[in-house]
């Protein structure tokens, strides 16, 4: 029992940032589920942060209000954007570029764990059920193949909006609470890298479930801390691990588990029954 | 005045030669190779290399560098998108492996040259300052504005009027069609990467001659640039990526000399925004001529 309190206290941060980066993996899968590929949560994200933030130090708003109101805030401004980006897909990459010029330091460490991973069990729990509603199968079929899906009466500007906000929403809390999960922020957290980074955990975690981006979040969040023993070579060796893992399961890792299945059927001869 | 215009169409040739690389890969095999960044920082390195440890001149150093980065392109192809194209993988995962590839080559060359600016040997160089009415023109400079134009003309006659050019023009068209019409598609994909690593390896070499100091991370701010750049320009439109360049070139240059100094940090907004502006005005971008599905 020591020795688990005893893990808790030494990897508290590196928890924390798991379950937020798993968060932010599940606001991006929201929109790649719908077969759009957006790099604008990195900003969404920026929006929860400075939002939840501000209103705490200078208003003294409470941290959940603080949290939500950033979410709506990300949600109402994604919604114009989400328009455009029927006529416009360059504006992904603008809402990218947009720089974030101003650092905030001396935010309250307020972020609990369980707050963190209530947030994550709720909107992982809320996608898996949408994702097997009429919501879902329209977003899956638009991926699929956009023209036949508006050929089925499927409104495809409003499940894509919908896609949009709802992952715009989700980035800005988790921004809100990654900003009160250290003391500061500065204006590079939000930008390419981070954008480019946040599609990396959904992808290598897989996108057909939301079990992939929480895969991957975790795995890859956690991977420089498994490897720090290997001291200077341990981003040589997280590059390696990353393009092995996507170059042999390019669908992501949960797809390891098909993988498996579809072998074992090869092998009685069953694959293509199955 | 003259001197901030020349600095523009300096940075933008820069940015052209990086960036055409960039969307030719995009435009050929739909590939967003985060690598691009490192080819670049390579070709300043292999520029190095020739010139200190070798004592090649600097006219030579360049052109072994577009020799070595192509052949790493090619190498780079092999190792991280040839085994995806194999299992016909997404385009996304194409992007992850060329992430993965590119954290291993820069952590090693920051482990074998350490992660500070480098100079080249002293006096290796060529110095000269061009005089226009009252405007002192840096002479190499005007040397790296030429050699970039005329590199993204062969490149431009390469492409349009060779066989070669064709292959690759079939391959982006419909690889499946490509090779039923006899196109030897290993060879165009080969040749795509060696002449868009080729190019980006030149730009680093003549961007680190320009500022003599190079490092590992150096490439890393161009690859949000050439991606906005190809954007803007029309996604996978050469020339397109070519315009976007000097634009945003000339933009951050106007942002630096009209913008005061408190405003500093929002000069990359203001140009980034000048970018957006053409975007919200033409949606396919300036030269696109189909609409996308990407990005």
């Amino acid at each position: 029992m020591d020795a688990i309190a005893e893990f808790f206290r030494v990897y508290q941060t590196t928890i924390g940032v798991i379950g937020i980066n798993a968060l932010l993996a599940l606001s991006v899968w929201v929109t790649l589920y719908a077969g759009q590929l957006t790099l604008g949560n990195a900003a969404f994200m920026a929006i929860g942060a400075y939002g939840s933030a501000l209103l705490g130090m200078r208003l003294g708003v409470p941290f959940p209000l603080g949290l939500a109101v950033g979410a709506l805030l990300s949600a109402v401004l994604a919604l114009p954007l989400g328009f455009a980006v029927f006529r416009l897909r360059g504006v992904y990459l603008a809402i990218a570029t947009i720089g974030f010029a101003l650092g905030l330091n001396g935010i309250p460490p307020i972020t609990e764990l369980w707050q963190i991973y209530l947030s994550l069990a709720v909107v992982a729990y809320v996608l898996w059920r949408v994702q097997g509603s009429t919501a879902g199968r329209a977003w899956a079929a638009i991926r699929e193949d956009e023209i036949a899906a508006a050929s089925q009466g499927i409104a495809i500007r409003r499940y894509k909006l919908a896609a949009f906000v709802a992952g715009a929403a989700i980035a800005a809390w988790a921004g809100g609470l990654s900003a009160h999960l250290n003391f500061s922020i500065e204006p590079g957290d939000f930008g390419f890298t981070r954008a480019v980074q946040i599609l990396v955990f959904a992808v290598v975690g897989g996108t057909p479930s939301v079990a992939g981006p929480i895969v991957g979040a975790t795995l890859l969040t956690a991977l420089p801390e498994i490897l720090r023993p290997l001291k200077e070579y341990r981003d040589i060796f997280a590059g390696l691990i990353l393009m092995l893992v996507i170059i042999y399961l390019p669908r992501g890792l949960v797809t390891l588990a098909e993988l498996r299945k579809t072998r074992q059927l090869q092998e009685i001869g069953a694959a293509d029954v199955a | 005045m003259a001197e901030q215009l020349y600095n523009a169409i300096f940075v933008g040739s820069i940015y052209a030669l990086f960036a055409v690389g960039f969307a030719l890969v995009f435009s050929v095999l739909d590939i967003l190779n985060l690598a691009h960044p490192v080819v670049f920082m390579l070709g300043a390195f292999v520029a190095l290399f020739c010139m200190s440890t070798v004592g090649l001149p600097a006219a030579l150093a360049v052109v072994a560098a577009f020799l070595a980065t192509g052949l790493f392109g090619i190498f780079l192809d092999r190792v991280a998108f040839a085994p995806l194209r194999r299992r016909g993988a997404p385009p996304l995962s194409a992007m992850i492996s060329s992430l993965g590839f590119a954290i291993v080559v820069i952590r090693l060359m920051e482990l074998r040259y350490g992660p500070d600016l480098v100079s080249y040997p002293a006096g290796s160089l060529p110095q000269a300052v061009v005089q226009i009415g009252d405007a002192r023109l840096d002479g190499l400079r005007l040397l790296i504005i030429g050699l970039a134009i005329l590199l993204m003309g062969a490149l431009t006659y390469v492409v349009r009027a060779t066989q070669l050019g064709r292959d690759i023009r079939a391959l982006a068209e419909n690889p499946r069609a490509a090779r039923l019409l006899g196109v030897d598609v290993d060879r165009a994909i080969a040749a795509t990467f060696f002449i868009s690593s080729g190019l980006g390896g030149v730009a680093g070499a003549l961007l680190g001659f320009a500022y003599n100091a190079i490092y590992p991370q150096m490439g890393t701010p161009y690859e949000l640039k050439a991606f906005t750049v190809m954007v803007v320009g029309g996604m996978g439109s050469l020339p397109g990526a070519v315009l976007g360049a000097y634009i945003l070139g000339i933009g951050e240059i106007a942002a630096l000399v009209f913008l005061p100094a408190e405003f500093a940090e929002l000069r990359d907004a203001l140009a980034f925004g000048l970018l957006f502006l053409v975007l919200v005005i033409r949606p396919r971008g300036l030269l696109g001529h189909r609409s996308v599905e990407r990005a």
